[in-house]
Order: C-alpha cells, then sequence, then structure tokens
C-alpha cells in the first residue's frame, strides 16, 4: 500500500509527544512490531527536538514540518526547519558531540537515528534551516526478500 | 502521555520512580525537581527505577548523566533498575552502563545500597 501524510506545528516541545503519536499511529495501519513503533517515536522525537532546540533555539513561533510516507513496508519520514542550519554537520553526527553541553544534551540524537533506522540523510545549509530524511524498512518484508 | 516522577527517601538514599514519557519537553522539569530532592534531603546514593517509564529519548539519556556526574562528584553511587528492554536499548547504545551500575529490581538496588528492608 502506498500513503503519505504532512503535518506542520509550533516549534514548542509540547509538540513532541503529539509528533511522536501522530506517526506511530499513522504507521499502526502497516502493523510494525513493538520494537519497531519503539525506533521509530524514538527518531522522531530525536529528529523534532532537535529542530526546536537547536534548529530554532527555542523560539517557540516557529514552524516544524513533519512528513510520512509508506511504500508498502517502507517507512519514510522527514523533518524539517528553516531554522538556523548546521554548521558542520559531520560533526554533528559523531556520537557525544553536542553544541550545547551546559543544556545536559547527550549528543546522541543523530547516533539514535542511524542505528535505528536504515537510512538517515541530512541536508543543512546555514540560516536556511535542516532537513532530515530517513527510511525504514519494516521486518516482515526483510523475511520476504531473502 | 506526560511524565509523573515520585521522589522517596530511605535512609541516605533517594529513591526516584519514573512513570509514563521521558522526552525534552519533561527532562527540564525532572532535572529542577530532581535536584530539589537532593538538595532538601540529606541523602548521598541515588535509585533510579524505570520500571514505569514507557518511552524515553536522548533528553532522558541527558537527565541521567547530568545526574550520575553531580551524585559521583558528591563520592556516592547511582543506581538504575527495572528497565525495559526498549529503554534498556538506549542506554546501551549510549554506553552509560560502563559507568552506572545496573540491577534487576528495587530491592536489590537498595540490598546494594546497604538499606535495610
Amino acid at each position: 500500500m502506498r500513503n503519505e501524510m504532512t503535518i506542520e506545528f509550533l516549534s514548542i516541545s509540547e509538540n513532541e509527544s503529539l509528533a511522536r503519536v501522530a506517526v506511530a499511529s499513522f504507521i499502526s495501519q502497516i502493523n510494525p512490531t513493538m520494537e519497531e513503533l519503539t525506533d521509530i517515536k524514538t527518531v522522531v522525537s530525536e529528529a523534532v527536538t532537535n529542530a526546536i532546540i537547536h534548529g530554532y533555539e527555542d523560539n517557540p513561533d516557529q514552524k516544524v514540518r513533519l512528513s510520512c510516507a509508506i511504500n508498502g513496508e517502507e517507512i519514510e519520514i522527514t523533518i524539517q526547519d528553516e531554522g538556523r542550519g548546521i554548521d558542520n554537520v559531520d560533526m554533528a553526527r559523531e556520537p557525544l558531540y553536542t553544541s550545547k553541553p551546559e543544556w545536559e544534551r547527550s549528543g546522541m540524537g543523530f547516533t539514535i537515528m542511524e542505528n535505528f533506522m536504515d537510512h538517515v540523510e541530512i541536508t543543512s545549509e546555514p540560516g536556511e534551516g535542516t532537513t532530515v530524511h530517513m527510511k525504514k524498512q519494516l521486518t516482515s518484508t526483510r523475511a520476504l526478500c531473502n | 502521555m506526560s511524565l509523573h516522577a515520585d521522589f522517596i527517601v530511605k535512609e541516605n538514599v533517594l529513591l526516584v520512580r519514573l512513570e509514563g514519557e521521558l522526552d525534552h519537553h519533561e527532562a527540564s522539569r525532572l532535572r529542577e525537581a530532581w535536584q530539589q530532592e537532593l538538595a532538601n534531603n540529606n541523602v548521598g546514593h541515588v535509585i533510579v527505577n524505570l520500571e514505569k517509564l514507557t518511552f524515553m529519548d536522548s533528553s532522558g539519556l541527558g537527565v541521567m548523566l547530568g545526574r550520575y556526574k553531580e551524585v559521583q562528584a558528591s563520592g556516592s553511587e547511582m543506581v538504575i533498575c527495572s528497565i525495559s528492554p526498549e529503554v534498556r536499548r538506549l542506554f546501551d547504545l549510549s554506553g552509560m552502563f560502563k559507568i552506572v551500575k545496573l540491577v534487576d529490581n528495587e530491592t536489590f538496588a537498595l540490598e546494594m545500597l546497604g538499606v535495610a528492608s
């Protein structure tokens, strides 16, 4: 099956759980396992949190855009902000790297996304914003391919 | 679902029971409450019971690591117990259990820190 959704919400931390729940209920139509569901909720939480605290630096009046697509048993998620952007994407992807240690950030966000998803692509332009594009194939399809 | 935190003092141990979802939104509130409890009570060690924590992301790891550093700096120990497999994956990824002790349940954790049951 093929399906798509897009939502846009203000850059406030209350919307982190909204984003997780929206994606979880959208993908429930292709019956992911509990582990897959947790993985997806976690990566959505990471990317939306990044948009709010790093992209928009806690400015509550900005917009975060979240798209999710289902292609057969592949899930595709895009999280986009028009915030300050990332100066050095390679550095940001390093485990434990954080630009905000004083905020008790663990620096594990991108590492978690890379571990829980099959594919993570980050495009960012300083001053223009950041787009995180992620893909994951659900296990039942993998089993069929083997 | 939001986060609920219970703080219980047993002898010189602060027991923190977390229930619900711990994300960036809940992390700052939890940190403040937790630091307040550590300051108000004459406790050293900390036990974190994650039995009813249904979701956590890297913001939660940040809070745990922050408290671990404070507890360790005062010469005390922090022990985590009753973790679910989902939350555990995140801790394993971060290598947290190389520095923070993990035990099966609260009773073991209390025994380990010398609190009589």
